[in-house]
């Protein structure tokens, strides 16, 4: 714990710690509307951070996590579905599920010396086949979609993971904060340090000795696992499944846009460009759907024009940045 | 009987490969030779799509026809991206450049969604449903037009690259881009009118394939993967590759569509690209790095 709050300075842990208090007690005075904005900021931090430990530290060009969370939520919903398992238990298999096509895929990439952009389309080819596999199998409801009953007799079973925004909002925010914590702790590890000399030079790494293979792999199952946990969570959330939305590259690029506008690499990255991204979408939608100008696709221009915006002027993200401006550069 | 299917369904495919062949073509040039990962590349094609319905719906133009028109305006746009956005991020990290284009596909996707709505938008050629009879083989007139019009455009292309100045002047800033910029070439004008000549390609792949599928902001994403995935069968650089490519592909999806069912048919294309990254990562046609 301690060697967790070595790098920030005092008035960064007094602010931290504020800010979680406030975030604990922020229900009481929130409306249902902005509880659910809540529950996606911290949504996609979970799943930024998993993207981030292997994008951001291991250098790895992932474009396929709707994989992950997309297994992860079908593995948990069908157990729940078809056996009555609740997704406490069910998030072990569906862990499972994801680090296993993780596996394949780090296996297939980093044994074959697959990089880059050519891995980028490693991982979405098997992101697509997935889509479409999912969409011709009956069992779990094939292209139609599968649904989780929403029963007000059980909307008490939080042992269930059945309940109401409150619980998402509390569970989605210790999620979060787990998957920071474990950033935190991973980035300060030797592991750590040997996926930023694996991102840094990759042939220099391996001749410092560095289980180049070995490190891609853990920091790929590592961040198929927390995918996982996040498309579980979103699964029971929505009470919805559907292959064209739950493995589409659009999903995993969502899960992209905070890391990158937050800034990649860095802890605390994923938690700002969550934070920014997520409330001026949905923002904008409720702005324009107000003044009666609302379309479809109002959103999904500006995150791509936040994107291409960021990219060129400040492609290290905007929290280095941030990080200065109030002074908390560690020292 | 059944035989004379196949070959019709096989007939089919390789038609319709030729389009995507053209239209990965302009990816090969862009991402062979300017090294960027250009992912907005099935949302140019859908743009051309639109603008040939529009010329159609409009003025009555043929796709054939409004061919020259889009692929000239799509290389002005191609050149004046490269020379004003993408230069900048030439030699920048992978992950820079393919983010820039994802920005730039999802704005161009979703601004036609906005503008044009989800629905799908057919051209209703005056030759839509005739076809040729040989022996027991039917095949689309429309088709037949599409992938003629593709293979002269890919060998327009490639006779530019083998017999003008400028051509093989490009040709060696991918070969060798020192020594091109070192011999004194504009490497940064001629990376722009390759940027433009591979859009120019996807400008006239899209028209073409008005012929064939019905214009919609739903398959920009599916033609970028497409184009990527061809070009990385094909093999980067090799023009012959991604013809080959697409045919390869087009056969693929027609076979996969016909015995399986239509919407199973990408993903014989993404198992095959799997194979291809693991076993021939230069792909078919490619040189060995």
């Amino acid at each position: 714990m301690k060697r967790l709050w070595d790098p920030i300075p005092l008035r960064g842990r007094v602010v931290l710690v504020a800010l979680l208090a406030a975030l604990l007690i922020a229900p009481a005075v929130l409306d249902r509307y902005l509880i659910s904005i809540f529950v996606l900021i911290f949504y996609f931090t979970l799943v930024g951070q998993a993207w981030n430990l292997m994008m951001g530290y291991a250098g790895q060009l992932s474009l396929g996590h709707a994989l992950y969370a997309g297994l992860g939520g079908y593995v948990a919903a069908l157990l729940w579905f078809y056996f009555g398992i609740g997704p406490w238990l069910g998030v072990i298999p569906a862990i499972a599920v994801a680090m296993a096509f993780g596996a394949a895929i780090g296996w297939l990439g980093f044994r074959f010396g697959i990089e880059g952009v050519y891995f980028a389309l490693l991982t979405i080819a098997f992101a697509e086949f997935t889509r479409i596999a999912f969409d011709n199998m009956a069992f779990t409801g094939g292209a139609g979609g599968l649904f989780l009953l929403y029963e007000p007799k059980r909307a008490h079973e939080w042992w269930n993971l059945r309940g109401g925004p409150l619980l998402f909002y509390y569970l989605s925010l210790a999620l979060a904060c787990g998957a920071t914590a474990l950033t935190a702790w991973l980035a300060r590890s030797r592991l750590g340090y040997q996926w930023v000399a694996i991102r840094e030079d990759q042939r220099a790494a391996m001749a410092l000795g560095i289980d180049v293979f070995r490190a891609k792999m853990i920091a790929v199952l590592i961040s198929a696992a927390m995918t996982a946990v996040g498309g579980v969570m979103l699964a029971f959330y929505y009470n919805s499944l559907f292959p064209a939305q739950a493995f589409d590259i659009s999903r995993s690029i969502e899960m992209i846009l905070g890391p990158v506008v937050g800034g990649l690499g860095t802890v605390f990255g994923p938690i700002v460009g969550a934070f920014i991204l997520t409330p001026l979408g949905e923002g904008l939608i409720a702005v324009t759907d107000k003044l009666g100008i609302g379309v479809p696709g109002v959103k999904a221009v500006f995150y791509g024009l936040t994107l291409m915006i960021i990219i060129s002027l400040r492609p290290d993200g905007v929290w280095p940045w941030l990080k200065r401006l109030i002074g908390l550069e560690a020292a | 009987m059944t035989v004379a299917i196949v070959l019709n369904v096989l007939v089919q495919g390789v038609l319709t490969g030729l389009v995507y062949g053209l239209m990965a073509l302009g990816l090969s040039v862009i991402f062979g030779i300017v090294r960027v990962v250009n992912f907005a590349h099935g949302e140019f094609a859908v743009v051309a799509m639109y603008a040939t319905w529009l010329l159609f719906v409009t003025l009555g133009l043929d796709p054939l026809i409004s061919l020259l028109p889009i692929a000239i305006v799509f290389f002005g746009i191609g050149y004046l991206l490269q020379a004003t956005l993408v230069n900048r991020f030439v030699g920048r990290a992978e992950h820079e450049q393919f983010i820039l284009l994802v920005g730039l596909g999802i704005i161009i996707v979703n601004g036609l969604l906005m503008i044009f709505g989800p629905d799908a938008r057919p051209a209703n050629l005056s030759y839509s449903f005739d076809s040729y009879m040989i022996g027991p083989v039917i095949v689309d007139k429309a088709r037949v037009f599409a992938a003629a019009g593709a293979l002269v455009v890919s060998a327009a292309l490639v006779a530019f690259f083998r017999y003008t100045a400028t051509g093989t002047a490009i040709r060696a800033c991918a070969d060798n881009l020192t020594g091109a910029a070192v011999v004194g070439l504009n490497v940064k004008r001629l990376y722009a009118l390759t940027f433009g000549l591979g859009l120019a390609c996807v400008g006239a792949a899209g028209a073409l394939m008005v012929t064939i599928a019905d214009a919609s902001p739903a398959l920009s994403q599916a033609f970028t993967l497409l184009a990527f995935v061809i070009v990385i069968i094909g093999g980067l650089g090799s023009m012959a590759g991604a013809l080959i490519g697409g045919v390869l592909i087009g056969v693929s999806e027609a076979l996969a569509s016909f015995f399986l069912a239509p919407s199973m048919k990408s993903m014989f294309s993404f198992a095959l690209l799997v194979l291809i990254l693991v076993l021939r990562p230069q792909g078919l046609m490619g040189r060995r790095a």
